[in-house]
C-alpha cells in the first residue's frame, strides 16, 4: 500500500475503504477486515485504522455491531454518490493536467472521449 | 485514557555532560511512541532510565504507576542498542534464559517469532550474522507479555526485508493494553506505525504530539519535520 506520508494515514485509509465500497469490492451489509488484519495489509499501527473506521462511522459509511464487527452501511444511493465522488476526482485530475499542458476545453473532451473509444474496442 | 508512563522534570547529568534536562512527557496505554533525535540526544540515557537500568538525577518517572526497579523489570521488555545476548548460546537457551528471568516470557510465541524471523533454536548467537543477531533479539523482546517496550535502534542492522518482518511482528504482537517507545533513524519507514513522537535535542523535549495530528498541521511527513527540527544540526556539519 503507498500512503502519502505528508497527510495524514487514516484519512487515505478512509479513502480506501470508501474507493473498495464504490467498485463494489465491499458491498452493502458486508463486513469489512477487522482491524488488525487491515492494519497488517497496509502495514500501519492498528489504533490508525480504528481511527479510520471511528471516522467512516462518524460519516456514516460503516456501522459498528459491538462484539460482531463493523459492517458497511447505507444503501445503493450512497455507494452511486461515492463513486460519482471518486470519477469526479479523477476527471479533475485529468483536466488540471491537460489544462497545465495549455489543450483547450475541446481538445481535453475530444481526447478523452477517443481514448474511451480505444479502451471499448 | 490512562497513562502507562509518566515522566515529569526528568534531569540526568552525569560528570561532565547533561543528558536529560527537563523531560516531561507521557505515553498513554496502548500507543507506539517515536522517540526521535540526532546521536546524542538523549534517547538512549530515557530508555535506559524507563528500564531501570540508570536512575535520576531529579524529577519523577513512574512506569505503570510505579518508579522504575524491581518490580518494573518484571513489566518492561527492553531491548538495549547493543548485543546482550552471550555468543556461545544457542537461540533456544537464549529463550531459556529469559523464561527463567521473567514470567511473562511465552514459549509459544518465541516459537513461533522464530518461524516468522526465520531462524531456529539450535543456532548459536555466535554463528549468527548481524541482522540474524537482531532478530533473535528481537524474538526474545516480543515474546514477553509485557507492559511497555521500550526499544531502542530496533531496525540498526537489518535489511529492507528483514525490517518488513520485524515491523510484520510488531503489529501482529501489538495489544491495545500495552504500550511502545522506539528510537530510531529510519524515520521514513517507521513513521506510520507512531501513535504520537517526541523530538529530542541536547536532552530536551523540542517537539512533541500525536503523528497524524503533526502531519495535518504541517503539512509534512514526520521524516520532513524531523529534518526541519534537527536541520540546524546538519548545517553546522557541514
Amino acid at each position: 500500500m503507498f500512503f502519502d506520508d505528508r497527510a495524514p494515514i487514516y484519512t487515505q485509509i478512509m479513502d480506501l475503504v470508501k474507493r473498495r465500497i464504490a467498485v463494489g469490492e465491499l458491498r452493502v451489509g458486508q463486513q469489512l477486515p477487522s482491524v488488525r488484519d487491515l492494519a497488517q495489509e497496509v502495514v500501519v499501527n492498528p489504533n490508525t485504522v480504528q481511527k479510520a473506521y471511528l471516522e467512516l462511522e462518524r460519516e456514516g459509511y460503516v456501522a459498528t455491531q459491538r462484539g460482531l464487527g463493523t459492517f458497511v452501511s447505507g444503501d445503493r444511493g450512497t455507494v452511486d454518490l461515492l463513486r460519482q465522488g471518486l470519477a469526479r476526482d479523477i476527471v479533475e485530475t485529468y483536466v488540471a493536467g491537460m489544462r497545465s499542458l495549455e489543450y483547450d476545453p475541446e481538445e481535453i473532451a475530444a481526447m478523452a472521449a477517443e481514448a474511451a473509444r480505444k479502451e471499448t474496442t | 485514557m490512562s497513562m502507562l508512563v509518566q515522566i515529569t522534570s526528568l534531569t540526568k547529568r552525569y560528570i561532565t555532560t547533561t543528558a536529560l534536562s527537563d523531560v516531561t512527557l507521557e505515553v498513554p496505554e496502548g500507543h507506539i511512541v517515536g522517540l526521535l533525535g540526532p546521536n546524542g540526544s538523549g534517547k538512549t540515557t530515557l530508555m535506559k532510565i524507563l528500564a531501570g537500568l540508570v536512575s535520576p538525577t531529579s524529577g519523577t518517572v513512574l512506569v505503570d504507576g510505579i518508579a522504575p526497579g524491581v518490580a518494573t523489570k518484571a513489566k518492561v521488555s527492553f531491548l538495549p542498542d547493543v548485543n546482550h545476548l552471550d555468543r556461545w548460546m544457542s537461540v533456544g537457551e537464549a529463550g531459556n534464559f529469559y523464561a527463567d528471568f521473567y514470567v511473562d516470557f511465552d514459549r509459544k510465541r518465541f516459537d513461533e517469532l522464530l518461524a516468522i524471523m526465520r531462524l531456529s533454536a539450535s543456532q548459536k548467537v555466535g554463528s549468527l550474522s548481524k541482522g540474524m543477531v537482531e532478530k533473535a533479539r528481537l524474538s526474545l523482546i516480543f515474546s514477553r507479555r509485557a507492559r511497555l517496550y521500550v526499544l531502542d535502534e530496533p531496525f540498526g542492522g537489518l535489511d529492507p526485508l528483514a525490517r518488513a518482518q520485524v515491523l510484520d511482528a510488531l503489529v501482529t504482537n501489538f495489544r491495545a493494553d500495552c504500550s511502545m517507545i522506539l528510537s530510531t533513524q529510519m524515520v521514513a519507514d517507521v513513521e506510520r506505525f507512531f501513535d504520537d513522537v517526541v523530538f529530542l535535542d541536547g536532552g530536551r523535549v523540542v517537539l512533541a504530539g500525536d503523528a497524524e495530528d503533526l502531519r495535518m498541521r504541517r503539512g509534512a511527513s514526520i521524516e520532513e519535520i524531523y529534518r526541519e527540527v534537527y536541520g540546524h544540526v546538519e548545517t553546522r556539519q557541514v
